[in-house]
C-alpha cells in the first residue's frame, strides 16, 4: 500500500475578517463621498480657507499661516480617503486597518473644517493644541482599561474613579494650597475605589460589571454629596491653583509641534510618559509577560508559578493610579473647580478608545487623540456660527464610541481570560 | 535504589465523593507507568495532589525516598515534576518562547527579557529530543501535536524528571500519538521517568513498562503488558466483564433521509471550516464521522442542523432543501439533534427538568396554548420521560444543573428520541461518562436506527465510530477525504485517513478487524 | 476553530435572577430569600447614618471638647436626621393622631401626604427598576435607563401638549404610549447593535444616556421650547385631558400613575413567567447557545427583550410628566437609571420585588427631602447609600461574614461576566 500526503490548502488566518474589512472599506468610501458630495459641492471654488498654525497667546514655535483653497482641499481629501477606501476593500491594511480608519476619520475632520472655514479663518494649531489637552482624560482612561484589562479585570468604574479623583484632587489641592498634593490626593481617591473594585471582583468574584457600577454610583453619589455640603457651602475648598503651562526647552520652538505637544501642562507630559512606560513595560520586561500571562490564560500562570491574584490587584491598583490622574486632570489640569459630573463620561470613551487601539498603548493614544479633536471642533464650533446645533456636534464623541464598538471589536485581540474571575481549585 | 517516586496512602475526600481512597503508587526511574481507570476514577486527582493542585487529605509523598511536601506547582517543579496538561496551558497569543519562559525567564539589565538567549536553549533542548520546534513562532500559528511538544519542552526547560502526561492523545491523530510515542521512548531512555494517563486499552498495551489500575478512587490492580490483555484491563478497569462490542444487526439502509452537496462553510471569524463536504445519510444506518476534533465535524454538525450558514452548497433533509431554514424549522421536520457540549448548547442548567424536556417543543400543543404556557401538560410530559428514560432526578422540579453528568445527557436523550423522528444527529454522545451510561446511550441510538431513523454520528473517539457505524466517513481539514462501509476496514487505514494522509489503491477489507469498547 | 468563549456572564445573571434551583426555590420561604437583601438595606442604613455623623461640623465640634459629647452629638445627629427621613415619608404620628381625632378632611389628608407622596415617588422607581429587571431576565444589562426616561418623557410631553381636542380616555393613554414608544425607540438601538454587531449593550447604553441628554437639550431649546421662556430648556405645559389624574387637590401629588405601575409589574410578572414569550426571553437570557440549539431566534430576543427593557423606561419617564410634572424640563431625573439597576438587583429581578424595593427607595428619597430641610444633608446621601446595598446585594459573602450567616447549599460564589464580546 502507498501512501501519498494530500495536500490541502486550509485556513487563512486574517488580522481583519473578510466583513469587517468590506464595511471599514464601504465606511472608508462613503466618508469619501460625504466629504465630495455634502462639503466639496456646497463650496464655491473662488473661496479660500486660512489655517492660522500657531496657538493664540504663545510666541515659541511660530509658524506661517496656510492659505488654501477651499475647495481643491476638500476635492483632494475626498481623492485620498476614496484611496484608501478603494485599497481597503481590494486588499485590506491588515494590522493598519484601524489607523487607516482613524486616517479617514481625521480626514473627514479637517474637511468639516475646511469646508466651516471657507472664507474665513480658523486657528487650526490653537485647535490640536486644545484636542491634545482635550485627549488627556480619554487618553488616560483608557491606559487605566489597559493595565487593567490586559491581566483580565474590566474595569467599567474608570468613569466614577477619575469624577472621585477630580474631586479629591480639588479639596486636597485647596486645602494645602500645594498642587502636587492635590494630584496625589486625586490618585490616593481614586487608588482607593480601585481596591474596592478589586475586592469585589477577585476576592468576592462579584460580576465586574456591577462591582464597576457599584463604584460609578457610589462616586456620583459621595461626589454629589460632598460637594453640596461641604464645596458649595466653604468655596475656598473648591479653589485649587492649576498646573500651569510648562513650554519644554527647545522642543517648545518646533514649528507647529512644539506649541501643540511641547508648550503644555504636566498633564500632557504625564501621558506620553504613562504612554512609554506602558509599552515597554507591557512588551519588553519580565513583569509584563507575566502580567499579560494572567489576562490571557491565568490557570497557565498559576501552574507556573505566577500569583494570579496578586498580579490582578496590582493591575486593578495600577488601573486606578492611572484613572486618578486622568481624574485630577479635569480639576488641576482644566477647569479648575470641581463641578457635579464634571467627567460626563469620558471615563467611559476612554474604554471604546483602548478598544479602538486594540488594547495597545500607542494605539489607544491615537485614538483619544482623535477623540480629543473631535471634541475640540464641537467646542469651538460656536465661533465658526455654524449651522449646526452645538448639541449635536457634542454628541460626535459619544456616536463615535458606538461606531467604534460596533465596527471594530474583532475576536482574539482582547485579553483572552478578561472578565472571569480566578478560581483556584 | 529508591524508587524516582513513591505515594504512600494517598487519600482525598470531596463533598459526597471519596477520590482517592488509600493509594499506593511507585515509578522507578527511567519507567513508563501507565495509570488507566475510567472518566471519573480519581486518575486526576491523584495526579493534581502530585502537581500540587490539590491537598491531600492523608498520605505522603515520596521523592527519591525523601519525604517531599508539595503544596503548589512550583512545589512540584522544584521537585522536578511537571504535567503535560490535557487542556494546554499554553498562551496563544505568544511565542513558543514566551511561553516555554513564562514563570523563569532569562533576563537582561533590570526585569527586561532576554528572549535570544531562551530561545537558544529551547532549540538545544528540541534538537536533543527531537522535538522539532520553533521558538519563534506563536502557538496559535502551530499545530496541536506540535504545542503538545511546546508543553514537553515546558517541562524540560525546568529540568523535570518525572512527567506526567494527562491524556495526551485525546486531541491527537493515531500517527500523531504514534510520534508521541517515540518520543516518550527518548526521554525514558534518556533517564526520565513518565506516567501516563488514560482510559485507552490500546495505547497502555504499546507504550507501557507497567500499568496500575484505578477504579472509583481505589488501587484495583497492577500488572504489565506482557501479562495483560484488552478484555482482563478492561474488566479491571470496569469491576465487571465488560461488552467490548455493542449487540446490532446488520443495517437495512432504506431512502436517503439527509444529503449534504458540495458544502462550504466559513464560521464566523471567515475562516473556512468546510470546503465542499458531500454526505449521503439513509433511513436506518449510521453514518460515523470520524477526525480529529477541530477539522470541521463541529460546523458540519452546525451546518446541517440550521446553527451556521453555509457558503455554498446544498442540504437536503426529507426530500426539502433545508440550506436556508431556521434551527427550528429543521427540527420540525423530524431533525433530532444530541450536542456535543451538553451543558453549553444542550441544556439550560438552571432551569427545571421539566422545563428542558419541552426546550424545543414548548412552543406546540399541547404544552401551550396561544401564548400560554400549560404547565400541568409540561409536568406530565416530565414524569412520563424520567420514567422511560430511566432520569435518576428527586423530582421534575429540580434543575438540571444539579443532576449527574450521565442523567443530563439523558435528559437531552428523553427529549431528543421521544419525538417521532426520522433524522439523528449525535455529536458527541457520550463525551465524559461513565461506561454504563456509554452502554445505555450507544443501545439507544442503535435501537433509533433499526426504527428506521438515519443517524449521523460524530465523534472524535475513532473506537466509537467503529463500533456503531454502519458507513465511516473521514473528515480531516474540512474535506471528507473518503466514505468507506464499515466492514473489517482497518483502523490504521482510517487512521491514516485521519492524518490527512489518502493510502492509493483499493479500500483493504478484512485485514485487521480490533474493534474495542470506547473507554 | 469555532469554539466560542463560554459567557460565564450568564452564570452571574441567572444568580441575580435567582434562577436557583428549582428544589431549593419552592422550600425556601420568602424570609430565607428576603433576608440577604434586608441586610443589606440595614448595614446601608448604618453606613449612611455614620456618613451623616462623619460629615457633621457640630459633631467635629463636639469631638473636640470630649469623647463622650462628641458620640452623644453624633447619635443626635443621626437621630434628627432619620427621625426627619422618617416622619418626611411616612408621616408624623403625633400629627395623623391629631388629624384624625380633628375629624377635618383636609387634615387628614395633609397628615398622610408624606406617606402618598412616597408612593408618588416609587411610581417611576417601579417602572424604571421593571425596565432594567427585564433587561436581566433577557440577558441584557440596560444602564441606559435614564436616556430611555428623557426620550420617553419628551416623547409623551410631545403627545401631551401639540395634540388638541382630544378627550381625556384618548389622549392620556395615547400620551403614555408616545412615553413607551420612545423609550422603547431608545433602547432598540443599543439592542440592534448588541444583536447584529456585538457592540456591549453596557457601554452602548451609557452613550445613549449622553446623547439622549444633548438631543432633549435641542428639543426643549428648540423645536419643544415654551413660547416665551427666553430660550430656556423648557416645555410647554401638556393639555388637560392628556393628565393622568390626581386623586386629591394639591399640594397632595398621589395619583393613578401608581396603579398603572402596579398593573405594569403584573403584566410583566405574566409575561415572563406564563407566556411562551417570556419563556423564549427567559432561556434566551440565561444560556443562549442552547436557546441557539434549541432552534430560538436570539437576535431577535435580544432585541424585543431590550425594546421591552426601553418601552417601561419610557413609561417611567411617560408617568412622570402626565402626572406630576405636566411640562418637561432638563432637571426632569434625578438618576433613575443608576437608582434602577439597584432596584432591580435587590428585587431579585422580580416584579413583586422591584415593587418593594422602589418602595423602599421612593420612600428614602421623599424622606430624604424632609432630612435635607431639617439636618442640612444632601439628598444625594440617597446614592451613597444605594451604592453600599447594591454593592452588599452584589457580593452576599461579605452580608454573610458581617452577620456570621451560614453558606446557603445551592448558592453558587461564581458571578462573572465576560469581556467586550464582539463579533463572537
Amino acid at each position: 500500500m502507498t501512501t501519498s500526503t494530500n495536500t490541502i490548502e486550509h485556513k487563512v488566518i486574517h488580522d481583519v475578517s473578510p466583513t469587517r474589512k468590506l464595511a471599514i472599506g464601504i465606511s472608508e468610501v462613503l466618508i469619501a463621498l460625504l466629504i465630495f458630495v455634502v462639503f466639496a459641492l456646497n463650496v464655491s471654488g473662488e473661496l479660500t480657507t486660512r489655517f492660522v498654525m500657531t496657538p493664540g497667546g504663545i510666541n515659541q514655535g511660530t509658524m506661517p499661516d496656510i492659505v488654501m483653497p477651499s475647495q481643491l482641499t476638500l476635492f483632494s481629501l475626498a481623492g485620498i480617503v476614496l484611496a484608501i477606501g478603494i485599497f481597503q476593500l481590494v486588499k485590506g491594511f491588515g494590522k493598519q486597518t484601524n489607523l487607516m480608519v482613524g486616517i479617514a476619520g481625521l480626514f473627514l475632520m479637517l474637511a468639516f473644517l475646511v469646508w466651516q472655514a471657507a472664507g474665513t479663518s480658523v486657528n487650526l494649531a490653537g485647535m490640536l493644541s486644545s484636542a491634545v489637552l482635550l485627549a488627556v482624560p480619554i487618553t488616560l482612561g483608557a491606559f487605566s482599561g489597559i493595565l487593567a484589562e490586559r491581566c483580565g479585570i474590566v474595569n467599567i468604574s474608570i468613569e466614577g474613579m477619575m469624577l472621585m479623583a477630580s474631586m479629591t484632587a480639588t479639596i486636597a489641592g485647596s486645602l494645602s494650597k500645594n498642587i502636587w498634593v492635590g494630584l496625589l490626593g486625586g490618585i490616593a481617591s481614586s487608588v482607593l475605589l480601585a481596591l474596592i473594585l478589586g475586592v469585589l471582583s477577585i476576592k468576592f468574584k462579584v460580576n465586574q460589571t456591577i462591582s464597576g457600577t457599584v463604584i460609578n454610583i457610589f462616586s456620583a453619589g459621595m461626589t454629589g454629596f460632598i460637594s453640596q455640603k461641604f464645596l458649595q457651602m466653604i468655596p475656598h475648598l473648591n479653589q485649587p491653583t492649576m498646573f500651569p503651562r510648562v513650554p519644554l526647552p527647545l522642543l517648545a520652538d518646533i514649528p507647529l509641534i512644539g506649541p501643540i505637544l511641547f508648550n503644555q501642562n504636566i498633564f500632557v507630559y504625564l501621558m506620553f510618559i504613562i504612554l512609554i512606560v506602558l509599552q515597554v513595560a507591557l512588551f519588553q520586561t519580565r513583569w509584563g509577560l507575566r502580567f499579560r500571562s494572567v489576562g490571557e490564560h491565568p490557570k497557565a500562570a498559576d501552574t507556573l508559578g505566577i500569583d494570579v491574584i496578586k498580579t490582578r490587584y496590582i493591575g486593578v491598583i495600577l488601573s486606578g493610579v492611572v484613572a486618578g490622574i486622568g481624574g485630577a486632570f479635569f480639576t488641576l489640569g482644566s477647569v479648575g473647580r470641581f463641578d457635579e459630573g464634571m467627567t460626563a463620561g469620558k471615563g467611559f470613551i476612554g474604554l471604546a478608545a483602548m478598544i479602538f487601539g486594540n488594547w495597545m498603548p500607542l494605539g489607544s493614544l491615537g485614538a483619544g487623540l482623535l477623540f480629543g479633536f473631535a471634541d475640540s471642533i464641537g467646542s469651538k464650533l460656536s465661533l465658526l456660527r455654524s449651522v449646526i446645533p452645538p448639541q449635536f456636534m457634542a454628541m460626535a464623541p459619544y456616536l463615535i464610541t458606538m461606531i467604534v464598538l460596533a465596527g471594530f471589536i474583532g475576536k482574539g485581540q482582547a485579553p483572552a481570560a478578561e472578565g472571569e474571575p480566578y478560581e483556584k481549585e | 535504589m529508591a524508587p524516582i517516586l513513591e505515594l504512600k496512602g494517598i487519600t482525598k475526600r470531596f463533598p459526597g465523593v471519596l477520590a482517592n481512597d488509600h493509594i499506593d503508587l511507585t515509578l522507578n526511574k527511567g519507567e513508563i507507568l501507565a495509570l488507566l481507570g475510567e472518566n471519573g476514577a480519581g486518575k486526576s486527582t491523584l495526579m493534581n495532589i502530585l502537581y500540587g493542585l490539590y491537598k491531600p487529605d492523608e498520605g505522603e509523598i515520596l521523592i527519591n525516598g525523601e519525604k517531599v511536601v508539595i503544596n503548589s506547582p512550583i512545589d512540584a517543579i522544584e521537585q522536578g515534576v511537571g504535567m503535560v496538561h490535557q487542556h494546554f496551558m499554553l498562551i496563544p497569543v505568544f511565542t513558543v518562547t514566551e511561553n516555554v519562559m513564562l514563570g523563569n525567564e532569562s533576563i537582561k539589565g533590570p526585569g527586561f527579557l532576554d528572549r535570544d538567549k531562551a530561545a537558544q536553549r529551547i532549540t538545544e533542548i528540541s534538537d536533543r529530543f527531537n522535538l522539532q520546534v520553533n521558538p519563534n513562532f506563536y502557538v496559535k500559528d502551530i499545530p496541536v501535536g506540535v504545542q503538545q511538544r511546546v508543553e514537553i519542552i515546558k517541562l524540560l526547560y525546568r529540568d523535570a524528571e518525572i512527567l506526567i502526561f494527562d491524556e495526551p492523545t485525546a486531541v491527537l491523530t493515531p500517527q500523531e500519538a504514534d510520534e508521541l510515542f517515540k518520543i516518550m521512548r527518548l526521554l525514558v531512555e534518556q533517564g526520565k521517568s513518565i506516567i501516563f494517563i488514560t482510559h485507552k486499552l490500546r495505547e497502555v498495551l504499546e507504550i507501557s513498562d507497567r500499568i496500575m489500575v484505578i477504579r472509583r478512587g481505589a488501587m484495583v490492580g497492577e500488572t504489565t503488558p506482557q501479562e495483560a490483555d484488552k478484555s482482563s484491563l478492561a474488566a479491571m478497569m470496569v469491576g465487571r466483564e465488560v461488552e467490548l462490542e455493542v449487540e446490532k444487526s446488520v443495517s437495512k439502509p432504506g431512502e436517503v433521509v439527509c444529503s449534504i452537496e458540495d458544502l462550504v462553510v466559513v464560521d464566523k471569524r471567515d475562516e473556512i471550516c468546510l470546503q465542499g463536504v458531500s454526505l449521503d445519510v439513509h433511513a436506518g444506518e449510521i453514518v460515523g464521522v470520524a477526525g480529529v476534533q477541530g477539522n470541521g465535524q463541529t460546523e458540519l454538525v452546525y451546518a446541517i442542523t440550521g446553527l451556521l450558514r453555509n457558503t455554498s452548497g446544498m442540504v437536503t433533509i426529507l426530500g426539502q432543501d433545508t440550506t436556508r431554514f431556521s434551527p427550528r424549522q429543521i427540527t420540525e421536520l423530524g431533525t433530532a439533534h444530541i450536542p456535543e457540549d451538553r451543558q453549553q448548547d444542550g441544556l439550560v442548567l438552571p432551569f427545571t427538568v421539566a422545563e428542558n424536556l419541552v426546550l424545543c417543543t414548548y412552543y406546540q400543543e399541547p404544552f401551550s396554548k396561544g401564548v400560554l404556557l400549560q404547565y400541568p401538560v409540561i409536568m406530565r410530559n416530565a414524569e412520563k420521560l424520567i420514567e422511560d428514560f430511566d432520569i435518576r432526578t428527586p423530582s421534575a422540579m429540580t434543575s438540571v444543573g444539579t443532576l449527574s453528568g450521565g442523567n443530563q445527557q439523558k435528559v437531552i436523550i428523553a427529549r431528543e428520541l421521544s419525538r417521532p423522528i426520522k433524522f439523528l444527529v449525535a455529536s458527541q454522545p457520550t463525551r465524559g461518562l461513565d461506561v454504563g451510561s456509554i452502554e445505555y446511550i450507544h443501545n439507544q441510538i442503535v435501537k433509533k436506527r433499526d426504527e428506521g431513523a438515519g443517524v449521523l454520528l460524530v465523534s472524535p473517539e475513532l473506537d466509537e465510530i467503529m463500533e456503531l457505524s454502519d458507513r465511516i466517513a473521514v473528515m480531516y481539514r474540512g474535506q471528507i477525504l473518503a466514505i468507506v462501509p464499515n466492514q473489517g476496514i482497518s483502523k490504521e487505514y482510517i487512521g491514516l485517513l485521519m492524518a490527512g494522509v489518502v493510502p492509493e489503491g483499493p479500500v483493504p477489507i478484512g485485514e485487521s478487524t480490533v474493534v474495542e469498547a470506547t473507554f | 476553530m469555532f469554539k466560542e468563549k463560554k459567557d460565564p456572564g450568564q452564570i452571574f445573571i441567572n444568580e441575580v435572577n435567582g434562577e436557583e434551583p428549582a428544589e431549593e426555590k419552592r422550600k425556601s420561604s420568602f424570609w430565607s430569600k428576603a433576608l440577604i437583601p434586608l441586610l443589606a438595606i440595614l448595614t446601608g442604613l448604618i453606613i449612611g447614618a455614620l456618613l451623616i455623623a462623619v460629615t457633621n461640623q457640630t459633631v467635629w465640634a463636639a469631638f473636640g471638647e470630649s469623647f463622650g459629647t462628641g458620640i452623644s452629638q453624633a447619635v443626635k445627629e443621626i437621630f434628627t436626621a432619620y427621625g426627619a427621613l422618617i416622619t418626611g415619608s411616612l408621616g408624623d404620628p403625633s400629627r395623623i393622631v391629631q388629624a384624625l381625632g380633628s375629624g377635618d378632611a383636609t387634615a387628614i389628608r395633609r397628615a398622610f401626604n408624606p406617606i402618598l407622596e412616597s408612593l408618588v415617588q416609587a411610581t417611576p422607581y417601579i417602572f424604571a427598576g421593571l425596565a432594567v429587571a427585564v433587561g436581566f431576565r433577557s440577558g441584557l444589562f440596560n444602564i441606559g435607563v435614564e436616556g430611555q426616561l428623557f426620550i420617553g418623557a419628551a416623547a409623551a410631553t410631545y403627545v401631551g401638549y401639540s395634540i388638541t381636542g382630544l378627550p381625556a380616555y384618548i389622549h392620556m393613554p395615547l400620551a403614555f404610549l408616545a412615553g413607551a414608544a420612545g423609550g422603547a425607540f431608545w433602547a432598540f438601538i443599543p439592542g440592534f447593535l448588541k444583536a447584529k454587531t456585538g457592540g456591549h449593550e453596557v457601554i452602548n447604553t451609557i452613550m445613549m444616556n449622553w446623547i439622549a441628554f444633548r438631543f432633549t437639550e435641542w428639543l426643549l431649546s428648540g423645536p419643544m421650547t415654551r413660547p416665551g421662556s427666553g430660550g430656556l430648556p423648557l416645555s410647554p405645559i401638556i393639555q388637560d385631558p392628556a393628565k393622568i389624574p390626581q386623586f386629591f387637590p394639591s399640594p397632595i401629588r398621589f395619583h393613578a400613575g401608581f396603579f398603572i405601575a402596579l398593573i405594569a409589574a403584573w403584566l410583566v410578572w405574566w409575561l415572563l413567567f406564563k407566556t411562551t414569550w417570556g419563556l423564549n426571553l427567559r432561556t434566551v437570557g440565561t444560556n443562549p447557545r442552547a436557546a441557539r440549539y434549541a432552534g430560538l431566534n436570539t437576535s431577535k430576543s435580544i432585541m424585543i427583550g431590550m425594546t421591552l427593557s426601553g418601552a417601561l423606561a419610557g413609561m417611567a419617564g411617560a408617568v412622570q410628566i402626565l402626572a406630576v410634572n405636566h411640562s418637561m424640563a432638563l432637571g426632569l431625573s434625578s438618576g433613575y437609571g443608576f437608582d434602577s439597576i439597584a432596584l432591580a438587583l435587590i428585587g431579585n429581578n422580580h416584579p413583586a420585588g422591584v415593587i418593594l424595593s422602589s418602595l423602599l427607595f421612593g420612600t428614602l428619597r421623599n424622606g430624604a427631602t424632609r432630612m435635607m430641610v431639617v439636618s442640612a444633608i444632601p439628598i444625594d446621601i440617597v446614592d451613597v447609600i444605594q451604592a453600599i446595598i447594591l454593592m452588599f446585594v452584589a457580593a452576599p459573602a461579605i452580608i454573610r461574614t458581617i452577620y456570621r450567616l451560614r453558606k446557603p447549599k445551592h448558592e453558587e460564589q461564581q458571578v462573572f461576566l465576560s469581556g467586550w464580546g464582539g463579533q463572537s
